[in-house]
């Protein structure tokens, strides 16, 4: 007879925390969280015995302080009496719109370098090769400061304008006054404006939404959902016929019309730069900080995104062109329904980060005195203050804000045109 | 019947090809005016060319590389062309191209710096063309971490040498302890050792050591240091320190170690988030605030530490695309071989992952070196701030274009070679066949 006997049970020793592989990730990971820990308390020790002997205390009170400085390049109202914080908000606004302004710009010019970096025309490739080259080889901080020297130096000042025999006049049929001091551009305005509501009252961080501009965004929207249904049962009845009814006069109608008229019942006009004085008053004024921010990043910016376009339309196979072609798809066709699709899925992920390279570099703006919220909290408010770590840390923090929200987003987007595999 | 034949029974002379298809005028119609917009795309190009160069040649060429000063220059070109506009005024470049260099290091010095830039080629080669270089310069290479410090910033032979000896103390007690101990005991026991060294002994060894023999040379300060040396001295500490730590970071975000792999995204993400000028506030600010209290390390020092984090950073997620660029099947065959993990990584994951992100890495190198143009915001003189000190000079007042001009090509040199450099490598490492 024979019995079977449960194994002898082992014994737990201390050296299998590390020769036993059931617990050695354990072991480590309790090393490492030890050795982090400690880091960490050590750094945090530091930094209070150091604030101590220094006398500072970590407070965000500052922030309610009267900043006492000017910011010139705003989006909403500022006064200098207003608090830090306000300046912190409108530079962070300052920030954002250079951001944007940055990454449609590139965009556009980087989709259309890189295609053309793919031209059979031997000369335009070239200079184009050039172009990408010599943008890419280059500090960007060393473009934002010449796109800076040449708008400050090369171009007219206001001056010039004047006089019968002026040396200098204004573009685009006499609308646009490009000086030395910034470019005055047509502002939008109505004259029987709807008014403005203010939001958070008196708070730092209140702002005004202007209804005009609501009721247009409310007209387009309404005009291109409408839009899009008439497309849909266009489709429906392409399907279901095979004809296709002619869509385009409606399709423009139903965005235009309401928008032209939305436009008029509100007493649209534009208000256009006018030389008075020593300077241009009226219109919208970019200065040049911000006109040398914006262009010198994307002229930077657009250099990678033309290499990543044109790696990605490289990446497709020429199989896919050739299919296409077989079942007798136009090439205009081809490129939209058959290409750009394919390429997306491998442009979008580089695209993103390059967005990201934007916002993160358009932090450079202290170089050229743009008012950005690297200029104001971790500029002229650290400097008045004295609160380095409060606000270097609450830079960063917003700066992370930004980064994660803006590849968060893209993320979303890219799940969605993402093909789909198995 | 007749025999003729009505077969020809040999080939004829080929004939040329139409004159129009082969040379230069074949090559133009194909590429330039092989249809009508392509024709007006190629004379608009020309147009453009033609513009910029007008503008450009004269500019360059019809210059002055000996004035002194601004004013002198317009003088001669009011004299010379009637204009002073479209004229480099070169003497500036000519006048301060060794300070734009070198910063503010003592010019009686600069052999040293001349020799740390031959000693950094030297030191690369074994790594950059491995199989044309010879075996010994690995010793250099070997030795470069500690030579470059003690070059540039001078002071005692002794310090290096000690801060070297670390690793041969830590060699002989590797040595000594694996004969009677396990793996695990002689790892501690050797880590232990280098740190008790490092931290504990070196200092008074090195002082002993030059209390018997002084071997010095003169020590240079670290605010002496600017201009495009600076740039090259961070951009290689960045490069040189980064990799490594990226390839860490690359396998802790990649490892079943749920807090290690906690750790490393944290940092990565972080890092990635942030503009690199924030970074720099900490490295010119904050850092010594982080530091015991009494610590006040270098200026110069604090800046390579916060880029080389920044630039591990990128490394990091690039090193991750190529690790997961690699086919499943490799990591289960080195498994299969019995090769434990750092084997694996070692023999077969991380030579092939490497090569997979070599443009990659390559890119981050050019980035990282050309954001060292950065420090020129928290107040170190490297060529931009230099450039701004220039033109604060009242004999250069107003100068931007020929300056732009020289630190762009400074910049232009080294990055370019990088990237062809990369092309070059992707080339020599390209094991597969060539569709």
């Amino acid at each position: 007879m024979t019995t079977l006997t449960d194994p002898p049970k082992e014994s737990f020793r201390l050296s299998m925390l590390i020769y036993d592989t059931r617990y050695r990730s354990a072991t480590i990971q309790v090393i490492a969280l030890l050795f982090f820990m400690l880091a960490a308390a050590w750094l945090v020790n530091n930094t209070i015995n150091n604030l101590n002997s220094l006398g500072k205390e970590i407070t965000f009170g500052f922030f309610s302080e009267p900043a006492g400085y000017d910011i010139n390049q705003r989006l909403l109202d500022y006064q200098n009496r207003d608090s830090h914080l306000r300046a912190a908000f409108i530079g962070l606004l300052n920030t954002l719109v250079v951001a944007v302004l940055g990454c449609i710009t590139a965009t556009v010019l980087g989709v259309f370098i890189g295609v053309l970096r793919l031209s059979k025309n031997w000369i335009v490739a070239r200079i184009m090769t050039v172009y990408v080259e010599m943008f890419r080889n280059v500090p960007v901080l060393l473009w934002i400061i010449v796109a800076m020297a040449i708008l400050t130096e090369a171009l007219p000042s206001p001056r010039d304008f004047r006089g019968e025999n002026p040396e200098a006049s204004m573009a685009v049929f006499d609308t646009v006054a490009v000086t030395n001091r910034g470019v005055y551009i047509p502002e939008a305005l109505f004259s029987r404006s709807l008014g403005d509501i203010h939001v958070l009252g008196d708070s730092s961080l209140r702002f005004d939404i202007s209804l005009d501009f609501m009721a247009i965004m409310a007209v387009l929207i309404a005009g291109l959902f409408f839009s899009r249904k008439i497309k849909q049962s266009a489709d429906k009845i392409q399907e279901a016929t095979g004809i296709r009814p002619s869509t385009i006069w409606k399709r423009l109608g139903v965005v235009f019309i309401p928008l032209i008229a939305v436009l008029v019942a509100l007493g649209f006009h534009l208000g256009y730069p006018e030389l008075k004085g020593f300077n241009f008053q009226g219109g919208t004024h970019m200065r040049n900080s911000l006109l040398a921010l914006w262009l010198a990043l994307s002229l930077y910016t657009a250099a990678f995104i033309a290499e990543i376009v044109r790696g990605g339309i490289l990446a497709i196979s020429h199989g896919q062109t050739e299919a296409a072609g077989a079942l007798g798809l136009r090439s205009g066709r081809i490129m939209s329904l058959v290409v750009l699709p394919q390429a997306l899925r491998v442009i979008i992920p580089p695209m993103i980060s390059n967005y990201l390279n934007l916002t993160k570099n358009s932090s450079l703006a202290i170089a050229v005195g743009y008012m950005d919220i690297t200029g104001t909290m971790g500029g002229i408010t650290m400097n008045q203050t004295g609160r380095e770590l409060e606000c270097v840390v609450l830079l960063m923090a917003v700066y992370l804000v930004i980064s994660l929200s803006i590849s968060g987003a893209m993320n979303v987007y890219n799940s969605r045109v993402k093909l789909v595999e198995r | 019947m007749s025999d003729t034949s009505f077969v020809r029974t040999e080939m004829l002379e080929e004939k040329a090809p139409p004159a129009s298809t082969v040379g230069l005028v074949g090559w133009a119609r194909e590429n330039l005016f092989s249809s009508v917009l392509n024709s007006v795309v190629t004379l608009l190009s020309f147009a453009f060319i033609a513009y910029v160069l007008v503008g450009l040649l004269p500019w360059m060429f019809q210059s002055s590389w000996t004035s002194k000063s601004l004013t002198e220059c317009r003088e001669l070109f009011n004299a010379t062309y009637g204009t002073s506009h479209g004229h480099a005024c070169w003497g500036v470049v000519n006048d301060r191209w060794l300070q734009l260099l070198y910063g503010f290091y003592p010019d009686h010095l600069y052999w040293r710096v001349n020799l740390t830039l031959v000693l950094t080629f030297a030191a690369l080669a074994p790594i950059l063309f491995s199989e044309k270089t010879p075996k010994q310069f690995l010793y250099l290479t070997m030795a470069y971490p500690f030579l470059m410090p003690w070059l540039l910033w001078g002071g005692t032979i002794w310090a290096p040498v000690v801060a070297a000896l670390g690793f041969v103390v830590g060699y002989f007690v590797f040595v000594t302890v694996s004969k009677v101990q396990s793996g695990l005991v002689t790892m501690i026991a050797t880590v232990i050792a280098v740190l008790v060294w490092w931290l504990v002994l070196a200092g008074p060894v090195a002082d002993t050591l030059s209390g018997i023999l002084s071997l010095s040379i003169e020590s240079v300060e670290s605010r002496k240091f600017g201009g495009f040396m600076l740039a090259l001295l961070l951009g290689v500490v960045a490069i040189g320190v980064s990799l490594p730590i990226g390839i860490l970071l690359a396998l802790g975000r990649l490892s079943d170690l749920l807090i290690v792999k906690a750790i490393c995204v944290g940092f990565i993400e972080f890092i990635r988030g942030v503009p690199l000028i924030t970074l720099l506030f900490v490295a010119s600010l904050l850092l010594n605030v982080f530091m015991p209290p009494g610590t006040n390390f270098d200026i110069i020092l604090r800046v390579m530490i916060m880029m080389t984090l920044f630039s591990a950073a990128y490394m990091a997620e690039t090193i991750r695309g190529g690790l997961a660029a690699l086919p499943k099947g490799q990591y289960e065959g080195a498994d299969s071989l019995g090769l434990n993990y750092w084997q694996a990584q070692r023999l077969i994951i991380m030579p092939q992952a490497l090569k997979i992100s070599i443009p990659g890495i390559v890119s981050n190198f050019i980035g990282i070196f050309k954001d060292t143009t950065l420090v020129s915001i928290i107040g170190l003189l490297d060529v931009i701030g230099l450039s701004q000190a220039i033109r604060a000079d009242t004999a250069w007042n107003g100068i931007y274009w020929e300056l732009f001009a020289f630190i762009a090509l400074l910049f232009f040199v080294v990055c370019f070679s990088m990237s062809r450099y990369s092309m070059y490598l992707e080339r020599k490492l390209q094991t597969g066949h060539k569709r």
